[in-house]
């Protein structure tokens, strides 16, 4: 069972785990801070040259990379600050206004 | 050292869903070195207190996929060198197999003031471990106060820029050049540049170089700096053209430049989009960029004798 | 086999443990501990000792250097006195938040200012509430002897506490006196092998140390932390009814001494003790009720069991190695008339601060508290309950 399964503002003292220990890495995947975007980033695969220049710079981890290719971003993690917009040789990345 | 689309296509091991602000440096800096690990090695991280710390591992959720310690500010360096003892005593009574690497990541505060020494005691020891700075010279995590690695006429929260006040009124020091001096077998200063070739072969180098070593990643902060978050790579870019934040190694104490600019650009170029030096452009300040570039151009001259260029 | 010896206290501590073999040891000199990390870096020269010795840059990074070992599953100690404990004072509550079971053997020294080498208890009494287990030491037997049974202590499951093994500078630490050391086997047997269930180098899962901590969390990880202090006392009996089975010398959470039918008794920590017991003998032989507590777990305090040993008393007199500058007394006197109080236990009470910076504590001394005891029993009242021993006035 994954810590973040039972640790909740609901666990009790004697369940919680000993001194804030984890026992597994990476829970932090199942955080979402997609919600904290402004902007969001649309990515236009037909433009994309597959240089992954836009891969380095994401803060986030949010542009997932398969076998040497870029997929779509990880909409749960971007929280749309526009580096790789930026960052993108070929203008295959485009910065819009979120829409909630 | 793998290729660009090797190292990108490794998995991830600083997972998103950390706090830390959209567009931190910071962030991209601890993301690209971990990138550098050879995917069957594992590794224990330390990491100073600081924004890093408090945004990536929030109870209960940690965004590191390796095993990780924060234990205070001012103490990454001998945590880790107590992990990487523990680590070498296990492995020789065979209760450890597998190889695993030890990397600190501290902020300039955690690093080049109240984790000064620490990082000292590590580096002189000798320990098997990677600390990295990642630079961006202020106290960030606490509200933008100046460090020893605040530049020259920043304005941060303790050094407001006021009526009778220009910022910061010292210099920065460089940390780069104090830990060669420790004669540790490899040091490395680095930024974000094009496909962060330059980071990512200096973070193989540090992790896989037998001894301590250090690396000093300059990792703009938007808020701290006040420039438009999406242009970091140009801000990046400019330290570096402008050669405020020289690319350069000490290997085994021989000093070796990385980069160097065709055209030297003028300071300007590096200050106009930061918030935090807006002051130095208004009239009747000429002098103080006159300043600012005179130090810089002190500086590099030196970087160039180091490096017999 | 016992081995009769004659040993300081550093020399008995470094050989408990040169005996334990431990896997870590991080340590800065600073007097009077200095010898434990001397003697212990020439087991390590000789080959004695399978332990890494980290010679760290100064205490603080003793004590983090310690918690990134203990984390990384290894069995780790240190060393050290006075304003070296007082430098690792934040990480003596990191440690202990971190349920990381470091032995620290703590030789008791005066804390600055102004600089004074000398005993007294300012030190470890400081780090009161850091969430360490504290055991106090009488002699360098008892101070090898609670260092033998320390990580069987902290080590248990239901622990997992850090863990301080207290004597007092030069007069224990310094003093050669005649001990009785165990076999290397014995102890090796005693302690066991550490196999921590959670650690950071466990092959099998990556772990997390040492969180930010938001207000929905912190509170149920102190209590938590709070739980195994309390559970730390059982264990402490329960280690030292082994001990006693191997070594027949016995220990409890206290010693009392000529207590039963004691009518004004003293209540002290440490080398002084030993003093103490020559004056109660020397008042017993002219036929005066008096006893002696002595305690040895300070940390978790034995509350309940020291009001019920002391309740039969008329008058007694708490004795602090150390000032806590409450305009009240000492930390030792807070704590032992706290449980009086709660236990509905009405001997009248005094708080001596003594010994301080190493003023020397004699047998006349401690004649003069108990005649001071005498006289609160025949006056029904205590007139000054805060006192000074051996102050020139």
């Amino acid at each position: 069972m994954s810590s973040i399964d039972f640790i909740n503002e609901n666990v009790n003292w004697k369940n919680i785990t000993p001194g804030g220990e984890i026992y597994e890495g990476g829970t932090a995947d199942e955080f979402c801070t997609g919600d904290w975007r402004v902007d969001v980033p649309e990515f236009l695969a037909e433009k994309c040259k597959q240089c992954l220049l836009c891969t380095p710079v994401c803060p986030d981890a949010a542009i997932p990379v398969k076998d040497g290719k870029r997929l779509d971003f990880d909409f749960k993690h971007c929280k749309g600050c526009g580096i790789c917009a930026k960052a993108c040789p070929f203008g295959a990345i485009v910065m819009k206004k979120e829409e909630k | 050292m793998a290729n660009f689309k090797e190292i990108m296509s490794r998995p991830e091991r600083l997972t998103g869903g950390h706090r830390m602000c959209a567009g931190c440096g910071g962030t991209i800096a601890a993301r690209n070195v971990l990138k550098a690990l050879k995917p069957e090695d594992k590794a224990v991280i330390a990491n100073a207190t600081g924004c890093l710390e408090v945004s990536t591992f929030m109870y209960p959720y940690t965004a590191w996929k390796d095993s990780y310690i924060h234990n205070a500010f001012e103490n990454a360096g001998a945590t880790l060198s107590g992990a990487e003892t523990a680590y070498n005593v296990l492995k020789k009574k065979g209760k450890i197999n597998s190889t695993y690497k030890f990397i600190a990541f501290g902020g300039d505060g955690g690093t080049y003031d109240i984790g000064f020494q620490s990082l000292s005691g590590a580096m002189e020891r000798n320990h098997d471990l990677v600390y990295v700075c990642y630079d961006n010279g202020a106290y960030m995590n606490t509200g933008i106060q100046r460090s020893s690695a605040t530049p020259h006429f920043a304005d941060t929260t303790t050094t407001p820029v006021g009526s009778v006040s220009t910022g910061k009124p010292q210099n920065r020091k460089d940390l780069a050049e104090i830990i060669a001096s420790h004669h540790v077998p490899y040091v490395g200063q680095t930024t974000f540049i094009g496909n962060f070739s330059d980071l990512h072969s200096k973070a193989e180098k540090a992790i896989y170089t037998k001894g301590a070593t250090f690396l000093n990643i300059m990792a703009p902060c938007p808020r701290g700096w006040r420039y438009a978050t999406e242009d970091i790579m140009h801000v990046c870019k400019m330290a570096v053209e402008t050669c405020y934040w020289p690319l350069f190694e000490v290997i085994d104490g021989k000093w070796v430049l990385n980069y160097k600019p065709k055209t030297k650009l003028p300071v300007e170029e590096f200050l106009k989009p930061q918030g935090r030096f807006k002051h130095l452009f208004k009239k009747g300040n000429e002098d103080l960029i006159a300043q600012f570039q005179k130090e810089v151009d002190e500086r590099w001259e030196q970087l160039l004798r180091f490096c017999e260029e | 086999m016992a081995i009769r010896e004659r040993l300081s206290g550093n020399e008995a501590v470094a050989n408990a443990m040169r005996q334990i073999n431990p896997d870590v040891m991080a340590a800065f000199p600073i007097t009077p501990s200095t010898e434990i990390p001397q003697y212990f870096s020439a087991y390590v020269a000789n080959g004695k000792v399978d332990t890494a010795f980290v010679p760290v840059e100064s205490e603080h990074s003793a004590m983090s250097a310690c918690i990134g070992s203990e984390a990384s599953g290894a069995r780790t100690l240190t060393a050290t006195s006075s304003c070296g404990l007082a430098l690792m004072w934040e990480e003596l509550y990191i440690a202990a938040s971190c349920r990381l079971p470091i032995a620290l053997a703590c030789v008791n020294r005066a804390l600055s200012g102004p600089i004074n080498i000398n005993c007294d208890h300012s030190d470890s009494m400081g780090a009161r509430d850091t969430g360490w287990i504290q055991i106090y030491a009488e002699n360098n037997q008892e101070a090898y002897d609670n260092f033998v049974q320390a990580y069987r202590i902290s080590e248990h499951k239901d622990v997992r506490l850090p863990i301080m093994i207290c004597q007092d500078g030069f007069i224990t630490s310094h003093a050669v006196e005649n001990i009785t050391l165990l076999e290397d086997k014995e102890v090796k047997d005693f302690v066991g092998e550490f196999n921590p269930k959670e650690y950071l180098l466990n092959e099998d899962h990556s772990m997390a140390i040492g969180p930010y901590d938001t207000p929905a969390f912190y509170m149920e990880h102190k209590r938590q932390q709070a739980q195994a202090m309390m559970n730390a006392k059982k264990v402490i009996l329960e280690v030292a009814a082994d001990f006693e089975k191997l070594s027949c010398r016995k220990y409890g959470l206290f010693e009392e001494y000529k207590l039963d039918d004691a009518e004004t008794a003293i209540v002290i920590i440490g080398s002084a003790a030993g003093t103490s017991k020559d004056a109660v003998d020397a008042l017993r032989a002219q036929g005066k009720k008096v006893g002696l507590l002595k305690i040895r777990v300070f940390r978790p305090f034995p509350a309940e069991e020291i009001a019920q040993a002391l309740k039969g008393c008329k008058a007694i007199a708490i004795m602090d190695r150390c000032e806590s500058f409450n305009s009240q007394g000492g930390p030792l006197g807070a704590e032992v008339r706290a449980a009086l109080y709660e236990a509905g236990a009405t001997p009248k009470t005094v708080n001596y601060v003594y010994g301080i910076g190493g003023r020397d504590v004699r047998v006349e001394n401690i004649e003069e508290v108990y005649k001071a005891l005498d006289e609160i029993v025949a006056a029904g009242k205590v007139e000054e309950p805060y006192r000074y021993l051996s102050l020139r006035d």
